[in-house]
């Protein structure tokens, strides 16, 4: 798994007088790989408060990678490395799931991301 | 519903059951609805050609419920088929097998005016094609006795969308028509977002929906998710229908992130079965059995 990180600036300004805020924020990477009718890996632990960027590729055909709780969704066409990053805000589990119809099997083609605190 | 309009419409389809109501067609009044009584039965989810331990009676089940419905002591005016008539297979010319021989069974049925629509089993692996060549259009409108019948096609896009042009094509019929005419949607996906972690929902439904929101008497009938499901939206109503495969987990707040698998085979079929639904003054329906006891 590649790990790669970043520093983000976040500027909030204040109304007073534009006071800068720096905060570091780490973003993990984790490669997810999707095959008929699976996902690997089918289950993913993240933090709330960490990026968590999803590097998406697919090795026979082009799959759906939705996450509705994050409001996230995009295919995955083979060859090509499709990011997708989210922010969990709350502890809990949420699946992630094909939404390319892709055969018979199509339905159970899911994963859950375990958000911890 | 009052309960003379219960008695009779039990009397009509034949056999007891629990009839529901919903305070459907709200905005209609019973005078303008003269010569509007009928009744149709809807099938869903047949999914002809699956093999699996969720239904080891699958290959008959269909048949059972065709000989149920041609037993209901007053036929229906017409049948619908809400999708997934076949089970998906990744071979096109299987495919076809399947979409003519579960077209053969359904020939068994007394009544002859059957109307089809696709599901994603059917119709997303090649955006409709053999379901066209063996079953025709995927979506269209018909009229029956004063009622306004929309079939919407939300599977043969892969993603699970209506699309922008068909979306356009729904905007110019229900132009057409005024604010309270009886409108019925048909449907196999839910048009709203029932609980989409499951992938229960239409990607655009909510345009749909919002086209749909001006006409004060619309109720949708769909499939699908393979058991009962009565839900609103605003005054539109939905109403999932049982599957004649197997069923699926429960939906809601408390269910799992990801769906579980189907609960294991019930030799009863209680939980599958058709549904008879009459269109009076109000729409009400009874759930039939796979066999009548």
């Amino acid at each position: 798994m590649k790990r790669r990180y970043f520093i983000a600036l976040l500027v909030a300004g204040s109304a007073a007088g534009g006071v800068a805020r720096l905060e570091a924020a780490t973003t993990r990477e984790v490669e997810v790989i999707a095959e008929k009718f699976d996902y690997t890996p089918d289950m993913i632990k993240a933090k709330v408060g960490q990026p968590l960027t999803f590097v998406l590729t697919s090795v026979d055909r082009i799959h759906g990678f939705k996450m509705p709780d994050f409001g996230v969704r995009t295919d995955i066409v083979p060859g090509v490395d499709t990011r997708v990053t989210i922010t969990p805000t709350k502890v809990g589990k949420f699946a992630y799931f094909c939404d390319v119809f892709c055969g018979d099997g199509h339905e159970e083609m899911a994963g859950t991301l375990v958000v911890e605190a | 519903m009052k309960q003379t309009d219960r008695r009779d419409f039990l009397k009509l389809a034949g056999m007891a059951g629990v009839t529901f109501t919903a305070g459907l067609f709200p905005g209609r009044e019973a005078a303008a609805q003269a010569g509007g009584d009928f009744h149709f039965v809807q099938f869903s989810d047949t999914h002809w050609g699956y093999k699996g331990a969720a239904n080891p009676d699958a290959e008959h089940t269909l048949e059972k419920a065709i000989v149920t419905v041609n037993g209901l002591a007053k036929q229906p005016d017409f049948i619908v088929f809400t999708g997934d008539l076949t089970h998906t297979t990744d071979d096109p010319k299987e495919r076809r097998n399947r979409m003519k021989r579960v077209k053969e069974i359904i020939g068994e049925l007394k009544v002859k005016d059957v109307r089809f629509m696709p599901g994603e089993h059917d119709a997303s692996l090649d955006k409709g094609e053999a379901y066209k060549e063996i079953f025709g259009d995927t979506h269209y409108t018909f009229d029956h006795k004063g009622v306004h019948f929309i079939a919407l096609d939300n599977v043969s896009d892969p993603g699970a969308k209506l699309g922008d042009e068909q979306l356009a094509w729904l905007a110019a019929d229900l132009k057409k028509h005024k604010p309270d005419d009886r409108i019925v949607v048909l449907t196999h996906r839910p048009l709203f977002d029932l609980q989409p972690s499951w992938d229960w929902a239409t990607a655009d439904g909510a345009k749909a929906i919002d086209l749909l929101m001006p006409y004060q008497n619309v109720v949708v009938f769909y499939g699908h998710i393979h058991q009962e499901n009565n839900h609103m939206t605003g005054h539109i109503a939905h109403h999932a229908a049982k599957s004649l495969v197997f069923p699926q987990a429960t939906p809601g707040p408390d269910a799992p992130p990801r769906r579980p698998p189907p609960p294991p085979y019930d030799a009863s079929q209680k939980n599958l079965g058709t549904r008879d639904i009459s269109m009076a003054k109000a729409v009400t329906f009874v759930e039939l059995p796979v066999t009548k006891a």
